[in-house]
């Protein structure tokens, strides 16, 4: 009886109750798609084309062959120590403790070749790097990673990209496939011209009469709170001869580096160069005039090499946004490039079987 | 007047004083929803939660924006991690309400469950992070104030912790995700209230309330 009372005005409530419901779980479903749409486009799953970290991991890993426990880009390297003195000269433009007249600040450092070949032979034209990690006090660091070029050849991580895998040696031949270079250099001249920079800085003997350069410009500010924008290099005290002609011996560059230490420590000065106010604090790829001012900040002095191995600079990431107070990065896009990349090749090799260096110091150097 | 109603001092405390409790129903003791703190701190982590975990996955996939996201992503997981711990002691320290009574043991179970996943993982996270960014012996300050490294500094370690990290981020966002569709159904699909236990504010559940307190 009350069933069939109920019956008639139950059968439309219960229809709305149902599309009400279907209504409902369409939102959800809604909801739900955005939020792993979302997801899928921020963490660059949704845009295979979009270049990330990993991808430009994934770029050297394509060209230079995966060596499991090295870094991905500059894998062939040695391990160095010392200390930088200040001669207090940076104070003017930072208040960074390092540059503290008198201060000595311990560094871990360490020389490389470009490309990501742990073995690669070497070459005079191959670019040299130094890379620093300067311990301050309280815990504080600065880190830099440098090489021998006047400019950098990429103003942007996908120039960077696009070049490495146009320039990428093809088997038969050894050198790059001249139409992919081509093709490359003419959509972009800032690399042209940092190529043709480059040659009128050729390279010297070996690593250390190198200069070794910054790259990116970086923001000083000195104890009154001034602000300059500074580009920075590493100029050798030691005497700088002409690089030999012709090929020379597999690990030639390192060995002589290493003898070189036989005869007492290593010494470049530490050179900040002044930006003036219409100089590129964005681009890499464009030199500052030469006329700039110019500060001695202080003489790095390397005293001991090592193989790389576990606790020396092996294992440090030398992250070039790693800066004490006194120093801050640039609107340079290579910067915040470098430091997802540089923390992605990290990642990647410490998850990786433990490796020790190729390059071999033997035991009267690795004290 | 009685002393009841006298000690009450409005007529809204007659009503309830002079009502039996309800066996059935939540007593006096219980409330219908989650303390005024308590929903304040939810919707303040939900927001840093959420926005951590697309931070988190974006920092990873960004070339020109990955030292922004880095510079903001640690400081807001230390503010996690502070609030999560705040959260956890005033969890215990204050009775959940009850869930709709409509909710079977086995959705309860899962609400729960989900619950503690989500307590774990708030204290988890920020933790592992924190304890990576020690193993990667990089300087870590948060507004200019230098923070101890809580794990040795070495690559191993620092490969365990990352991938944990990784896996805890996807973690946390899969619960969320979970999390949040799970509140839709109730509120779209079954409208029984439930979000009114966390919400700030007035839901339908709660008119009764309102009614009996503005009632003659």
């Amino acid at each position: 009886m009350e069933h069939e009372d109920l019956k008639p005005p139950a059968a439309p409530a219960r229809e709305l109750r149902r599309r009400s419901a279907l209504l409902g779980i369409g939102a959800v479903a809604c909801v739900g798609a955005v939020d792993v749409g979302a997801f899928a486009y921020v963490s660059g799953r949704a845009t295979p084309d979009r270049l990330t970290p990993g991808r430009l991991a994934d770029g050297f890993e394509t060209v230079f062959g995966k060596h499991p426990g090295f870094r991905r880009n500059h894998a062939k390297g040695v391990s160095v120590a010392g200390e930088f003195v200040a001669s207090g000269a940076g104070t003017a433009v930072s208040e960074a403790t390092v540059f503290e007249d008198g201060r000595r600040t311990p560094v871990t450092g360490r020389f490389s070749l470009s490309g990501g070949v742990p073995d690669v032979a070497d070459a005079t034209k191959t670019v040299r790097g130094l890379a620093l990690r300067f311990d301050l006090p309280d815990g504080e660091q600065w880190r830099t990673a440098m090489v021998n070029l006047p400019v950098f050849q990429d103003r942007t991580p996908q120039g960077f990209y696009d070049r490495m895998l146009a320039f990428k040696a093809l088997p038969d031949t050894g050198q790059p496939d001249p139409e992919k270079k081509a093709a490359f250099l003419a959509e972009h001249p800032e690399t042209v011209r940092a190529m043709e920079l480059a040659k009128k800085h050729p390279p010297t003997s070996g690593f250390a009469d190198s200069t070794f350069n910054g790259l990116n410009a970086f923001h000083f500010t000195n104890s009154s709170g001034g602000s300059v924008p500074v580009r920075w290099s590493m100029v050798p005290l030691q005497p700088v001869r002409a690089a030999a002609k012709g090929p020379i011996g597999r690990n030639e560059l390192f060995e002589t580096l290493i003898d070189t230490f036989d005869g007492g420590p290593l010494r470049w000065r530490l050179v900040l160069t002044i930006g003036g106010p219409e100089d590129p604090l964005d681009d890499a790829t464009l030199p500052w005039p030469d006329s700039r001012r110019t500060l001695d900040a202080g003489v790095l002095t390397l005293t001991s090499v090592h193989t790389e191995a576990s606790g020396n600079a092996r294992d440090v990431n030398f992250d070039p946004t790693v800066l004490p107070r006194g120093i801050a990065v640039s609107d340079d896009p290579l910067l915040s490039a470098r430091s997802s990349v540089y923390a992605r090749s990290f990642a990647r090799r410490t998850g990786e079987p433990d490796t020790k260096g190729t390059v071999k110091v033997t035991g009267k150097h690795d004290d | 007047m009685t002393d009841a109603g006298a000690g009450a001092g409005a007529g809204a405390g007659a009503p309830v004083a002079e009502s039996p409790p309800d066996p059935q129903g939540p007593g006096t003791d219980v409330p219908d929803r989650f303390t005024l703190f308590s929903r304040w701190l939810h919707w303040v982590m939900a927001a840093l939660v959420v926005a951590m975990i697309f931070i988190g996955a974006a920092m990873v996939a960004s070339l020109a924006d990955y030292r922004l996201l880095v510079s903001v992503h640690k400081p807001l997981g230390m503010a996690v991690l502070l609030l999560a711990v705040v959260r956890l002691v005033n969890r215990f320290l204050h009775r959940a309400p009850p869930h709709p009574r409509a909710m079977g043991t086995g959705e309860r179970r899962a609400a729960l469950a989900s619950e503690c996943l989500m307590y774990g993982l708030m204290v988890s996270q920020p933790l592992v992070g924190w304890a990576m960014v020690s193993a990667s012996d990089t300087p870590f300050t948060v507004l200019g104030v230098r923070v101890p490294p809580i794990a040795p500094a070495g690559p191993g370690i620092y490969s365990a912790l990352h991938e944990t990290h990784l896996v805890l981020g996807y973690a946390l966002f899969i619960l969320f995700t979970l999390h949040m569709l799970a509140i839709l159904v109730h509120v779209l699909v079954l409208r029984d209230g439930l979000l009114g236990r966390m919400a700030l504010w007035r839901t339908s559940r709660q008119e009764p309330v309102a009614v009996r307190r503005g009632g003659p």
